[in-house]
Order: C-alpha cells, then sequence, then structure tokens
C-alpha cells in the first residue's frame, strides 16, 4: 500500500460526500465523541491495542440498535478506487451495528486499504476460504430514487464516517 | 387501421401520455450515467470480455457447477432445492414457511419471485408478504406491475407516490418530498421487518466454490432482510451460479455502472449462509443480540422454468448471461418513451427481456412487445456481457413468425419472392421484400410514386399493410444509381485504389442524389469506382424476423461481390445498416471466411473517405468550405460499429462546424416509422432529436444524416432540408 493508495480512497470518500479522519489509536475516542451522538453502539475493534472508549455500547440489545444514532465497527478492508469499506460479518454483530444506526462509523489501519476491486476480490477469496466467508462491500449511506428524487438513509445509515488509523 | 393495429397504437399512446415523461428521464439518466461510469474503468472492454467468459463458461459447465454448490450449501448447513417450474417453488417456499409457523415475510427486490408469482402463493396461505425494497413496495401498495427490471416503479411521478400514501395510509401531516416520503417508508417497513419470520431475497449471483450469494443493493433492505429473521430463504434462477468468488469481481464492477450509471451500488452483499452474524429479535428486545438465538435456517431456491431448455437451445443461450442489470432497456430510445408495461412481458423488460420472455414464459408473451427491438444495436455495446440482445429478438420474431400460420398462407407462400414459410404477416412481408417494391417503383417512375401518393392508395396500405397514412412513402426514382453509372464513363486515370460502391436498395432507386455524389467523392481522390448489380443485402427481410430470406441474401450478396474483392477492390457501403449486416450479422450466415473478407474489406463511405485522407489523398479535390455550420445525426448501428467519428473528422478537416446530434436512435428505424401501430412512437422518440436540432445553437445549422431512415425522419421533424454527408464534400454539387 503506498500513499497513491490513500490518496486515491481520500479522493473516492470526497466524491462520495463521506467525511473521513486520520487520527492515532490514542486518539481515537476523543474523534468518536466527536463524530457520534448518543446513543452509540459497536463491536470490539479487531485491532491490537485498540479499545473503543466505555460510552460506546458493545452489547447492544435489539432496541438498542432501534434506538442508536450511531454505530461504530471495524473492517476488513477498505478499497481506494470506490471508497468502499468491506464490512465482515461477526458474531459479535458487526453487520447489525453497521446498519441501524443514523451513522456508520468504520474504523480502519491504513494498512488495510487496497488499491481496486481485484485487489479486493483476492483478500475476500482468502478470507471466505478462510471460514470468514461473509461481508457487505460498503460504499458510501444507504441511499434510493425510489421516490423521485435522491434520498439518502432509505433502509441503512443516512451517513457514514471513516476513521484511518495511522501506523 | 386494423383493429388490433389500433389497439396497439391507444395502448402506446396511453402510455406516453402517462408514463412516458418520468420513465424518459430516469432511463436517459441512467444512459448517461452509463456513459460516465464506465470512463472511470481502465479496461471496460476487457472487463466486459472476462464477464462474459466467466458467463460462457458457467452455463457450459452448470450441471457440475449445481452438483458443486449443492454439496458446498448442505456443508455450510443450509439446504439447496431445484425447482422444475414457478409451481414447484412456490410449493416449497410456503412449505418452508408453513414449517415456521411465519405470519410474515419481508421480501428484497427480486426479478425472479415476480416470474414465480409467489407473494400470490403466501398469500393465498394467510402469510403476510411485505415487499421491502421501495421501488417495489410503492408498486405494493398501488397494486401495479413494474416498469423496469432494476427501478420498478419509475414510471410512477413523485407527486403521484404522495397522493399514493397520503391516500392509503392518511399520515397526520401530508407527505410530499421525496426525503419525506423515504422516511415514512423506513419507518413503516422498518417496524414490519423487526418483526418478519422468514426473509427472502434474490441472488444476483451465487458462487459453486463456497456458496457464496452476491446481492446489488443501494437501500440496505436486502441486509436487514436477510440479518433480522433467523430464517432466510434465496430464490433465484440455475443460471446464477458462476464457479468462484473471484469471479466475481468484473460483475461487480460492470452492474452499477452499466445499470443506474452507479460507479457502485451502496451494498454489495457477499454472503455465505448461514451467516454467523447474530439475528436480531425485536420480540426479545432487551437480551443482547449475542445472547439470543442464532441457529439459522437457509433455504436456497433455485428455479429452472425453462431455463435448462434455453440452455440447449442454440438462439436462446445467450439470454441466459444476462445480469439483469438494465443497460439494454436505459439505452433504448423505444424503452425510454413508453418504459416496460408497453415493452415488456409477463414479467421482463426491455431489449433482453424478449429472450427471458420466450424462454421462461413463451412465445406469445415474447411476441406482445418483440416488435418493440428495431435492431438499432445501441444495446449490444452497453451489454456488460455483450449479449447480442438484437439477434435473439430477430429470432424471437422469425419463430412467433412461423407460428402464426393461417388458410391464406400457403397462397402467400407461393406468391412472395422470399424464403419463409405461411405465418408471416402482409405487413412484414411487405417490408421484408422491400426491394422487390424499389424495383417495380422505379420501373413506373413517376407514375409509381403518383399512384402511391393517392388517397385511395394510402388508405388500402393502412388497412392492407399497416402502412400509417400520415407517414411520406419514398418518391421513386426513374433513373437508378446504376442505370446513371452505367450511362457515363470511368473519369479516373491512374487510380490510386480501386473500389466497388454497393448500390443498396434505398440508394439505388430513391436516394440516387448521394450515390452520384460518392462516386463523384470517390473518383475525386483518385479512386476507380465500379457500381455493380448486386442484391440487397437483406437488412429488411431481417428485421421483419425473415431469417431464411435474410441469409439468403447473404449469400447472393457475397457471390455478387466476390470477385471485386478477389480484385482486391474496396467494398464501400453508404447505408450503415448495410454496412453493419457484412460487419455483424452476415457472421451468422456465411462461412467464417467468407464472412471475414467481407467485413475486413468493407467501408463506410465517410470512413472510407477519412483512410484516403490519411493516406495522402487530397483535400482540396473535395467541396470545402469557410466554416459552414452542420447539425450531424449519425446512424444507430454506424454508431455500434464505432464509425461516427470518421464523419465528424472528415467534416472538420474541410472546414465545417459540426455539431452532432447524442440521440441513442431518431426513431424511424427502417420499417418501423411506416408501421401504423408505432408511427406516435416512432414521432414521439424523433422529438428527442428534433429539440437538439432546433436549439439557438443549431436550429439554423444544414442537416446532415447518414442513415435512409434517420434522413426520413429528420424530414418529417424538421422544415430544413436533408442530406448525405457526402453530398456535403462531393465536387461539383
Amino acid at each position: 500500500m503506498s500513499t497513491g493508495t490513500v490518496a486515491t480512497f481520500e479522493d473516492s470518500l470526497e466524491r462520495l460526500e463521506v467525511g473521513w479522519t486520520h487520527t492515532s489509536p490514542s486518539e481515537l475516542s476523543a474523534v468518536l465523541r466527536e463524530v457520534c451522538a448518543d446513543p452509540t453502539v459497536g463491536v470490539e475493534l479487531p485491532y491490537d491495542g485498540v479499545e473503543l472508549p466505555s460510552w460506546v455500547n458493545t452489547d447492544p440489545t435489539p432496541a438498542d440498535l432501534r434506538a442508536a444514532k450511531a454505530g461504530v465497527t471495524g473492517v476488513g478492508i477498505a478499497i481506494a478506487d470506490y471508497g468502499s469499506v468491506v464490512v465482515q460479518g461477526t458474531p459479535d454483530g458487526t453487520e447489525p451495528v453497521s446498519l441501524f444506526g443514523d451513522l456508520h462509523v468504520a474504523v480502519l489501519r491504513e494498512s488495510d486499504i487496497v488499491s481496486d476491486m481485484a485487489d479486493a476480490f483476492e483478500w475476500v477469496g482468502e478470507e471466505f476460504r478462510s471460514g470468514h466467508d461473509s461481508a457487505i462491500i460498503a460504499t458510501g449511506p444507504s441511499a434510493t430514487a425510489d421516490m423521485g428524487a435522491l434520498v439518502k438513509g432509505a433502509h441503512g445509515p443516512k451517513d457514514v464516517h471513516v476513521v484511518i488509523l495511522d501506523e | 387501421m386494423s383493429k388490433s393495429r389500433e389497439a396497439k397504437a391507444a395502448k402506446i399512446r396511453q402510455l406516453i401520455e402517462t408514463e412516458g415523461d418520468a420513465v424518459n428521464t430516469s432511463t436517459r439518466g441512467f444512459n448517461e450515467g452509463r456513459y460516465e461510469a464506465v470512463q472511470s474503468l481502465d479496461d471496460y472492454e476487457g472487463l466486459k470480455a472476462d464477464a462474459r467468459a466467466i458467463k460462457e463458461d458457467a452455463i457450459e459447465r452448470l450441471p457440475d457447477l449445481l452438483d458443486q454448490l449443492r454439496e458446498t450449501i448442505e456443508a455450510n448447513g443450509g439446504t439447496m432445492y431445484i425447482a422444475e417450474d414457478a409451481a414447484d417453488a412456490n410449493r416449497y417456499v410456503r412449505e418452508v414457511c408453513e414449517d415456521n409457523d411465519a405470519e410474515r415475510v419481508v421480501k428484497s427486490k427480486s426479478m425472479t419471485s415476480e416470474e414465480i408469482e409467489v407473494n400470490d402463493e403466501l398469500q393465498s396461505a394467510d402469510i403476510d408478504v411485505v415487499e421491502t425494497d421501495l421501488g417495489e413496495w410503492v408498486l405494493q401498495v398501488a397494486d401495479e406491475a413494474p416498469s423496469h427490471i432494476v427501478a420498478p416503479a419509475i414510471h410512477k411521478s413523485r407527486e403521484a407516490i404522495a397522493d399514493l400514501f397520503n391516500e392509503t395510509f392518511e399520515p397526520e401531516e401530508p407527505l410530499e418530498t421525496a426525503e419525506e416520503l423515504t422516511m415514512f417508508a423506513r419507518e413503516h417497513l422498518g417496524e414490519l421487518i423487526e418483526g418478519a419470520d422468514v426473509g427472502m431475497t434474490g441472488a444476483n449471483f451465487i458462487t459453486a466454490d463456497t456458496g457464496t450469494m452476491a446481492l446489488v443493493t443501494s437501500e440496505g433492505n436486502a441486509r436487514k432482510t436477510a440479518v433480522v429473521p433467523d430464517t432466510h430463504v434465496a430464490v433465484a434462477g440455475v443460471e446464477k451460479v458462476i464457479p468462484s468468488v473471484e469471479d466475481l469481481q468484473p460483475f461487480i464492477e460492470l452492474i452499477g455502472k452499466s445499470g443506474t450509471g452507479q460507479n457502485i451500488t451502496s451494498y454489495i452483499s457477499l454472503l455465505t449462509p448461514p451467516v454467523e452474524s447474530p439475528t436480531v429479535d425485536f420480540s426479545d428486545p432487551d437480551t443482547p443480540i449475542t445472547e439470543g438465538e442464532t441457529d439459522r435456517e437457509f433455504h436456497l431456491v433455485l428455479i429452472d422454468n425453462g431455463r435448462l431448455a434455453m440452455r440447449d437451445d442454440d438462439q436462446l443461450r445467450e439470454t441466459l448471461y444476462c445480469i439483469r442489470c438494465s443497460a439494454c432497456s436505459n439505452v433504448c430510445a423505444n424503452f425510454q418513451h413508453v418504459g416496460g408495461h408497453a415493452f415488456g412481458g409477463e414479467t421482463y423488460s426491455g431489449g433482453i427481456g424478449t429472450g427471458w420472455e420466450a424462454g421462461v414464459e413463451g412465445l406469445d408473451s415474447a411476441a406482445e412487445f418483440n416488435d418493440l427491438c428495431t435492431g438499432c444495436s445501441r444495446c449490444t455495446t452497453a451489454c456488460p456481457v455483450n449479449i447480442d440482445i438484437p439477434w435473439i429478438n430477430t429470432v424471437v420474431r422469425d419463430r412467433v413468425n412461423h407460428g402464426e400460420v393461417s388458410e391464406v398462407d400457403w397462397l402467400v407462400e407461393g406468391l412472395t419472392p422470399d424464403e419463409e414459410p405461411g405465418g408471416v404477416s402482409l405487413q412484414k412481408r411487405f417490408f421484408g421484400n422491400f426491394e422487390t417494391a424499389a424495383k417495380v417503383g422505379s420501373a413506373f417512375a413517376p407514375v409509381s410514386n403518383w399512384v402511391a401518393q393517392s388517397s385511395v392508395s394510402r388508405n388500402l396500405m393502412e388497412r392492407t399493410l399497416g402502412i400509417d397514412a400520415r407517414r411520406e412513402l419514398p418518391a421513386f426514382q426513374r433513373e437508378t444509381l446504376k442505370d446513371w453509372f452505367d450511362a457515363r464513363d470511368s473519369r479516373v486515370q491512374n487510380p490510386t485504389r480501386t473500389a466497388v460502391l454497393y448500390p443498396d436498395v434505398y440508394t439505388n432507386h430513391v436516394q440516387v442524389e448521394r450515390g452520384k455524389a460518392a462516386v463523384r467523392a470517390l473518383e475525386a481522390l483518385g479512386v476507380d469506382v465500379v457500381v455493380p448489380d448486386v442484391r440487397s443485402s437483406g437488412r429488411a427481410p431481417l428485421s421483419q424476423g425473415m431469417i431464411a430470406t435474410a441469409e439468403d441474401h447473404a449469400h447472393d450478396v457475397y457471390a455478387g461481390l466476390a470477385e471485386y474483392i478477389d480484385e482486391g477492390r474496396d467494398i464501400v457501403v453508404i447505408e450503415p445498416s448495410d454496412l453493419a449486416m457484412f460487419d455483424s450479422e452476415y457472421e451468422k450466415f456465411l462461412s467464417e471466411k467468407s464472412f471475414e473478407r467481407l467485413s475486413e474489406q468493407s467501408f463506410e463511405v465517410m470512413e472510407y473517405v477519412y483512410g484516403l485522407l490519411e493516406n495522402g489523398a487530397d483535400a482540396d479535390a473535395l467541396a470545402q468550405t469557410q466554416s459552414e455550420k452542420v447539425a450531424y445525426h449519425s446512424h444507430c448501428q454506424q454508431r455500434t460499429l464505432g464509425l461516427e467519428g470518421h464523419t465528424e473528422a472528415v467534416l472538420a478537416e474541410l472546414g465545417y462546424d459540426v455539431a452532432t446530434s447524442d440521440v441513442e436512435c431518431c426513431g424511424m428505424a427502417g420499417s418501423f416509422g411506416y408501421k401504423s401501430e408505432y408511427y406516435e412512437l416512432s414521432m414521439d422518440v424523433g422529438s428527442d432529436l428534433k429539440r437538439q436540432f432546433q436549439t439557438d445553437e443549431t436550429h439554423d445549422r444544414t442537416v446532415v444524416a447518414s442513415g435512409t431512415s434517420c434522413l426520413e425522419q429528420l424530414d418529417s421533424l424538421l422544415r430544413r432540408p436533408t442530406q448525405h454527408p457526402v453530398e456535403l464534400i462531393a465536387p461539383g454539387r
């Protein structure tokens, strides 16, 4: 992964009108506090030494999901060309947590950004054959044009924010 | 006009008035989006070729892949059922729901579920079925059918949806904006999803190696449908199976761009059910989701319903490569003006809809709308898996023709100069055998023109042949191009090249001046030209679905040109639809070598001029201008062949200021605009072109167009004279 890939990813996010923040693991809490409204649900991040602040509810009930303003999850990889994040289906509920809130906050490590769709599917193929076999390639917020004009937030999140952890 | 033609015309007229504007705005938006989106790909053509190869391979190996998929799904803990037909599939789905004591099924969008009409089956078993895709839900509330395979409610305006919701749900504050309508639907459907017992989805692709299904969506309803209830039923055609997860990549990159012009849709769900995500049980709202029951049940219901027979059908097999992206609908000029309620059958709509309906429902359903494909070919380059959609439409038309045998056919058959058995309508026979009419017309011109234009004749033609009396007929010239050419001497000494100018029917009998201009232009550039007596290309009968006749033409044309090709002569063609025959359709009629020889040696006339100028011919020999302004309309098939730019380049080099139209088709499309049942649609499609040539910037430009039909259509749309570009540049005009 080169700095070019990160820049391409940021350009794609810009095009999608998706906000992003670069931060260090130690500053993550502050960044989340800024972008998330209460109540926020989340799943523990799969990155060593990176923890979610205690005000993020990481053991949500269906009622919590319904009430959530924001959902914080880690992602498998991100795809620079498309501005996509690949949300994996996990037993601790990454999929519903990323889906029900008004805002999805996707936290990823800079090294997890791949350049294009071909690279992404190389990763997907390996993951799927090793048993982690469900994922959503999510690109920007949920959207529909079925009601006569483009509206964000049809069934899924109305907004997405990407947090890129510098390494 | 006959009653059935009048009825068809009335239905089309009504749809143009009620749904045309809404459909037009959306489909043209999608189509423009496609042109833009595919530009972001480094190798668009390569990706399409990859996608095509994967589908070809998958359909070839389908029985093996289905076996492999079954093993994979069962190893994953799910079940797979192959349903023979709709009734079989419906029964299976109903039983799964009944076994789970399901009271409500929530669905994400699936055309295959529309095909089998599973909603009716479940509702008759007292199971509530809720469509959660917003467009599908609008239609469910309105009790209407989809008008587009991807955006099912595009025929409804925002205002119409607001009225529908306000009347049906009587919200406290009347709904008005798209935002309000969407948020209302989100709330309403969100609650229905929360209480659902079974989630039903379609599947865009299913991989045999891992048992993964890909769902291409934007709203997030498919995600909720798959994750919330503990039972997931996926319904898909057997053709959706591809070998491996990696094979998904080209499709994922192509499907959104090709369809709605989105770079990628918001969500590509890659699910290998039963998935590990916990269910979300809203009936137990206070137990953390990780502590609830995650015992998921998964059923993949793959539907044959005619598909395996399509796989064995050499002509319909290509239909199975279709990924249902809707590019062929959006690019289609006729579709843009009437939508899927006219341009569609029982379930499927648009260009490829004919193949689906013929294979799944039967020829009757396909015959309903098959004539709306004019063979303009604009869909062939838009299709992400390179399906020859016009050919499928032609084949189906041929089969429909052969299926309609009436008692007088044995008589007609004996009297007509074509290769068709009985069953072909008089209208189709007339247009298919236009060459015969043209020969008679020229021989007796101008009397034949006076007779043809008389009101008595026009009435008779309208009644018997369905030729619309509002359409001006072509005027046959007494002196054909060939007569004119034979009566003069060759003017070229020491030619740089030698060529045949192919005398297509229209150039030879009707638009003779453009033929003369082509001869003058080529000779001025040092080309020795001959105009031999060669049969018409077969485009006319092919358009009517008269394949055997068209093939007969192809053999005669090749025989008529072979010796000239052996001599090293180039074949120069004025009419783009005839060149397209040589370059595309003849591949199906001629031996491979013959096809290659003719196709490689054939050139569109302005392409040829371009080549001559590029190779050092003196442009001063042609008619130059001091920045004369022209409005140019290329021809649909010419654009598909990638030959629009050559005309523009030649005109620019000679000093013309060129503004080119960007409509997909003029609406005339050969015989289409003459037919009384389609005349009004043809003019409605033409109105797009008319508008482009009547702007402040274009209204006083000289109008040039490459195709015969386009010139005829422009003559009826505009009050300005029209001509072929070669008439503009030929010396001594």
